[in-house]
């Protein structure tokens, strides 16, 4: 049953992928967008992760509001011109390499559904599941893997965060310090 | 200078629902930060929907309504504010705990399960993280809303909106 749900809201999300890369209109390329984010974050949800599916959600609506704002007041909000005839073909070959490879790896991928972490009782997962709760005091098992035993991982995806917020303040920034000695000519 | 002034936000149906919604908005953001460790939510997910108070105050009273309530210093000082804290907790965890990143206070204080006050660093590294993200989303949204494309001298060139600030 949730395959067949997750199977459709997929075909949903490739039909909206297709039509943002297709159309020419700015405007309605980031709503397509904006709706297979929406798809994906009901996937999310499907398959058991709420944590997941709320972050999803929430940074999806803030994209599409700041890509909105972005594209809505620019005078560039078509796009015209031909494809470029290079384009289309490295994108035809990279598909075309990625079916052949997939028919012989998808095979070897544990079913649907199926946790890989479980195979061994000596996995990482299963001791998380099992000491999670009495090791770290928390309830939310993945708060608890991602802030008390991962915590080193969200400490470098902070980091990145901080680096990159940083650089886009410093391009960004409205006027440069040295030029505010050239306030007082009027 | 007038007429720039009367199309500034939205129209009065947009405010009226910002006026009402933005209180729930902004709690609804702190307690999915403050109950990240009982219940689906964290400061990433927390932060992302307190930014977005300010940018529905942004988008529908204009921006100064908003830096009013949250100046662009400020948000770079809890954005800077919510790293340190989040990396204080973490090498606090050497000296008391021994490794980085130790629950040192789960540890020392163990203290009852499915309880706001449980879990040890767990909730300040979540409030850490919701600071840090939701001041720099702000931020960044800031800086995009000023930038405009303007046509001088035929050629296309990124201005901003912003007054400059005149020495007094």
């Amino acid at each position: 049953m949730i395959e067949i749900l997750v199977g459709s809201f997929l075909v949903f999300m490739i039909i909206g992928a297709l039509i943002a890369l297709e159309t020419s209109d700015l405007l309605s390329s980031v709503i397509s967008v904006g709706a297979v984010g929406a798809a994906m974050s009901i996937c999310f949800l499907l398959v058991g992760a709420p944590d997941i599916a709320i972050t999803q959600m929430v940074v999806e609506i803030l994209s599409l509001v700041i890509l909105i704002r972005a594209t809505i007041r620019r005078d560039l909000t078509t796009i015209d011109g031909d494809r470029e005839f290079f384009g289309l073909m490295a994108t035809l070959a990279m598909i075309f390499v990625f079916l052949v490879l997939g028919f012989y790896v998808f095979p070897e991928l544990p079913r649907f559904g199926t946790p890989s972490m479980l195979q061994s009782s000596q996995s990482p997962a299963q001791h998380y599941l099992r000491n999670g709760l009495k090791e770290t005091g928390a309830a939310n098992i993945v708060t608890a893997v991602i802030l008390d035993y991962r915590g080193y991982d969200t400490l470098g995806e902070a980091t990145v965060l901080f680096t990159s917020i940083l650089g886009a303040l410093a391009i960004l920034r409205v006027y440069s310090r040295k030029k505010k000695s050239h306030d007082g000519k009027k | 200078m007038t007429e720039k002034n009367k199309t500034v936000g939205m129209s009065l149906v947009v405010q009226t629902v910002t006026r009402w919604l933005k209180g729930f908005i902004f709690l609804y953001g702190v307690y999915i930060v403050l109950y990240g460790h009982l219940s689906p939510g964290g400061g990433f997910p927390g932060g992302v929907i307190i930014a977005s108070t300010f940018v529905l105050l942004t988008l529908s009273f204009g921006k100064e309504r908003s830096l009013g309530k949250l100046g662009k210093l400020l948000a770079s000082e809890l954005d800077s504010l919510g790293a340190l804290l989040f990396l204080l907790v973490a090498a606090t965890g050497i000296v008391w705990g021994g490794t980085f990143f130790s629950n040192f206070i789960e540890r020392i204080a163990p203290s009852r399960h499915f309880h706001l006050f449980s879990a040890g660093v767990i909730p300040l590294c979540n409030i850490a993280i919701g600071m840090k993200v939701g001041a720099s989303l702000f931020m960044i949204f800031i800086i995009l809303a000023v930038i405009r494309v303007k046509e001088i001298n035929g050629r296309r060139k990124l201005i901003t909106t912003e007054k400059r600030r005149t020495k007094k």
